[in-house]
């Protein structure tokens, strides 16, 4: 006999996880089908920022309702998710970046956005002393922090679970087909027939919209991220550059995850990635030149994580174009982390109600219908 | 040789100077293949010849004749014309045999058309009650010290494991006049009716003589006490060490306890090259899967020597010079190399003894798989207790257990909690160690430092300035 669920989830990242766990909160059947394991791939391994700060435009609106989520994520998931608070600064190494910045936060605040606050040289050095003097100022998040990626998609997870939903993982979707009126979800288990499906397949997603004759553009890509041995408390921020790539925090144990988007080599099939050390070496030389503190400080090991990446840097989040009840949910371009209480709320309110308010137009997957052009938000 | 005088490519790169590097990389260079070996001790030899071109023990007895031999295998690879690097520390491969090693604090990027990796063994972890203690070490660190240093442990000295090689370090520290209080045997009398089965190979082989001539002559000098249960017991260091034997009981004042279970291949860089590896349960630990020439999954990577499996020093020179036939005919299949049939042949003798050895010194399972407070990982000070309630509540492998509770991702990467934490997964989940696999390694396989990060060059320009 075939199994039957309200909807299948297609991928047990933080966005699949998440979405089941809205699924089910509101009471609809919900079966994640997870490939390898939940959190195995970007969702697990990525550098843990909680950031609202220099976003896309078309994506501030989810990312502050995600804020929300974050700010009582343990009423939620029964878990803090090692989710900590201390804001993110963007660092002007320049006089010309700052103004850049200050344009920003402007045009933010004229579009009735407020968490993006310009600082000064002192307010800078004020939150993060250790940063190389010839700095003039940035921007500051004060709400934003950082969680732990891995425990935050297993909290979530974990919670689904506990409220209805079914998680099946090492299971891989074969195939999408209509059968009347569900979708016949073909896996390397057996079928699952479903009204609704989400697409959260990540780094796998194009595959899950090809089947349904939706081919998308995308990129898969392997942002790469390194860490120290532990060091003494030295700053509490995470901390961004926009010139070079860099993202570097400090965690509560002392150790400093070191990233910034240089990109390893992914290989979707096989679940691999290839470091490239020399882009590596560009992160410890900007690291080198902002935090003395650092120089001596020991890289204990780098890594990346497997996901999925837009030509336009914002995610596909709402209905396919072509499949009556299927939903994408995937591209969120190395920044999809804090995005994911939020969006799986919006998802299965979307999925359940066929409506959000929350403005997720600018997402669609119709952006990259060959005869639409969209036009690019740039920061 | 600093890293500003290496090239930016060689035809074969040999990581470890111990038996299996030395052999193949000499084999290599005298076929005319441009071979460099990097070797991250001062001097080579690896762990069972280390310190053979500087050690400061004359008296050649209290090291013993095997030693010795390495003199040979470390003359030939200095006259044999491959570059050799001491000081080299290679913290990554990659499957394009990109070599990342860093020397004297700088790093560089080197390109390679062959790989051998022969970096050799480690010891067990032996994770008892106080094992992080002061005054608790491995057999291998002393042996370190005596072959480095020409140290020997004074005060008391307790000895506590299984395994040739702490038979033979117990017999090269009374050499050197070391008093030892007691050594407590802990292999299982039970592994002697599963050794049996395996004892006309052994008695072919050369370790009989040898082994029955360093039991004997250990136990001359030092008492043996048979013990199933040895814990370490002081306040800041080493004070005691209680142990159970048949007859109860007993304790004994101490002020050092050297611990061996054997030792298990060292698979971190082949590993986080991506290099397939399996479970051999007969040694207990993860290995490479090789073939013949010792070719791994990935093309132009060999794995010879103990680090594809544990057969001792003789038999990892044969290894290398078997895995360095295989790169001479792939990099110069005009060149005449040795017959590697009789390598297979020489290799064959040496491994013969290997399966009754491996049953005899198996470790008890109360001695791999931890209860309670028993430290599993030292960096994060993770207990076998934390580790066994998380599986309990649905973690399947080390590498959620490295989300939970942070095991393995201390600067040993994983070296000294890896196999403890395998073995406790699987048997809290009913599970076997394949199924749950290892820790998902990433380099660097060793530390480096962020500056020394910083050194290596970042652009095509920079390259072309630091090359020669």
């Amino acid at each position: 006999m075939t199994r039957t669920a309200d909807v299948v989830v297609i991928g047990g990242g933080i966005h699949g996880c998440s979405t089941a766990l809205h699924l089910a909160l509101r009471g609809l059947k919900t079966v994640v089908i997870e490939k390898d394991y939940a959190g195995r791939h970007a969702s697990g391994v990525n550098a843990g920022g909680v950031r609202q700060l220099a976003r896309d435009h078309a994506e501030i609106p989810l990312s502050v309702s995600s804020m929300a989520i974050w700010e009582r994520i343990e009423d939620l998931v029964g878990d803090d998710c090692g989710f900590e608070s201390h804001g993110t600064v963007l660092v002007a190494e320049s006089e010309e970046e700052l103004a850049g910045f200050r344009a920003r936060v402007d045009d933010l605040r004229l579009k009735g956005f407020t968490h993006e606050e310009l600082i000064d040289q002192a307010e800078l050095r004020r939150l993060v002393p250790a940063v190389s003097e010839h700095c003039p100022g940035g921007v500051v998040s004060r709400r934003d922090g950082a969680a732990d990626p891995f425990r935050t998609t297993q909290a979530f997870r974990r919670r689904a679970i506990e409220r209805g939903a079914e998680v099946i993982e090492g299971v891989k979707v074969t195939g999408l087909s209509r059968v009347g009126d569900v979708w016949r979800v073909e896996t390397s288990d057996g079928p699952i027939e479903a009204p609704k499906v989400v697409n959260a397949a990540g780094a796998w997603a194009d595959r899950i919209a090809l089947m349904l004759g939706e081919p998308v553009p995308l990129t898969v890509i392997a942002p790469m991220l390194m860490v120290t041995s532990r060091l003494p408390s030295f700053i509490q921020p995470v901390v961004i550059l926009r010139g070079r790539k860099l993202s570097f925090k400090q965690l509560g144990n002392g150790t400093v995850v070191i990233g910034g988007g240089h990109l390893a080599t992914p290989h979707r099939d096989r679940n691999e990635t290839v470091l490239d050390w020399e882009k590596l070496a560009i992160s410890a030389a900007t690291v080198w030149e902002l935090f003395p503190v650092m120089r001596q400080a020991t890289i204990v090991r780098a890594w990346a994580g497997i996901e999925a990446s837009m030509a336009d840097g914002i995610p596909v989040v709402g209905p396919s174009a072509t499949s009556e009840g299927v939903f994408h949910q995937f591209g969120f371009s190395a920044h999809g982390f804090q995005l994911g209480p939020g969006t799986g709320a919006v998802m299965a309110e979307l999925v359940a109600t066929g409506k959000t308010n929350v403005p997720i137009a600018d997402l669609a997957i119709t952006r990259f219908l060959p005869a639409r052009k969209r036009g690019e938000v740039p920061l | 040789m600093n890293a500003s005088e290496l090239q930016s490519s060689y035809e074969l790169v040999v990581v470890g100077g111990g038996p299996a590097g030395l052999a193949a990389a000499t084999l290599a260079a005298k076929a005319g293949v441009q071979t460099v070996l990097f070797d991250e001790n001062p001097g080579v030899g690896g762990q069972i010849y280390r310190g053979i071109t500087n050690t400061p023990v004359a008296d050649r007895a209290i090291l013993g004749e095997d030693y010795w031999a390495g003199a040979v295998l470390a003359s030939e690879a200095e006259a044999s014309g491959a570059t050799i690097v001491n000081g080299a520390t290679v913290w990554s491969l990659d499957p394009n045999r990109l070599v990342g090693v860093s020397i004297a604090g700088q790093a560089r990027m080197v390109k390679t058309q062959r790989v051998i990796v022969a970096t050799g063994s480690m010891e067990r972890p032996f994770p008892i009650p106080g094992w992080t203690l002061p005054g608790v070490m491995t057999a291998g660190a002393a042996q370190t010290v005596l072959k480095a240093q020409g140290l020997v442990p004074t005060g008391r000295t307790i000895m506590a494991g299984c395994g040739p090689l702490l038979w033979l370090l117990a017999a090269q520290l009374l050499r050197a006049g070391a008093k030892i209080e007691a050594i407590l045997d802990t292999a299982p009398r039970i592994n002697w009716l599963k050794a049996a089965m395996h004892l006309p190979g052994f008695l072919l082989s050369p370790y009989w003589s040898k082994g029955l001539a360093l039991l004997r002559e250990v136990k001359a000098k030092a008492p043996v006490i048979a013990a199933h249960r040895v814990e370490a017991h002081g306040k800041d260091k080493l004070s005691e060490v209680v142990f159970a034997t048949g007859a109860g009981e007993r304790r004994m004042k101490a002020d050092l306890l050297l611990l061996h279970h054997g030792v298990v291949p060292n698979v971190n860089l082949a590993m986080a090259a991506g290099v397939a590896h399996r479970w051999n349960s007969r040694q207990l630990c993860f290995e490479p899967v090789v073939d013949a020439d010792f070719a791994t999954s990935l093309r132009g990577i060999a794995v010879a020597g103990d680090g594809a499996g544990i057969a001792g020093g003789t038999a990892a020179a044969e290894r290398g010079r078997i895995a360095a036939i295989a790169a001479v005919q792939a990099l110069r299949p005009a060149a005449s190399v040795m017959d590697v049939q009789t390598v297979r042949q020489s290799l064959a003798r040496e491994e013969m003894g290997r399966a009754f050895l491996d049953a005899l010194y198996q470790p008890a399972p109360s001695f791999r798989r931890p209860t309670g407070d028993t430290i599993a990982c030292r960096c994060e000070e993770v207990t076998a207790r934390q580790v066994r309630d998380t599986a309990d509540l649905g973690c399947e492998g080390p590498n959620q257990m490295k989300a939970f509770l942070r095991c393995g991702m201390g600067p040993c990467q994983g070296r000294l909690c890896g196999l403890t934490v395998t073995e406790l997964i699987a048997e809290q989940r009913r599970s076997t160690p394949d199924e749950v696999g290892y820790y998902r390694l990433r380099p660097p396989v060793k530390p480096i430092t962020l500056a020394e990060l910083a050194s290596l060059p970042k652009t095509e320009a920079e390259r072309k300035a630091v090359e020669r």
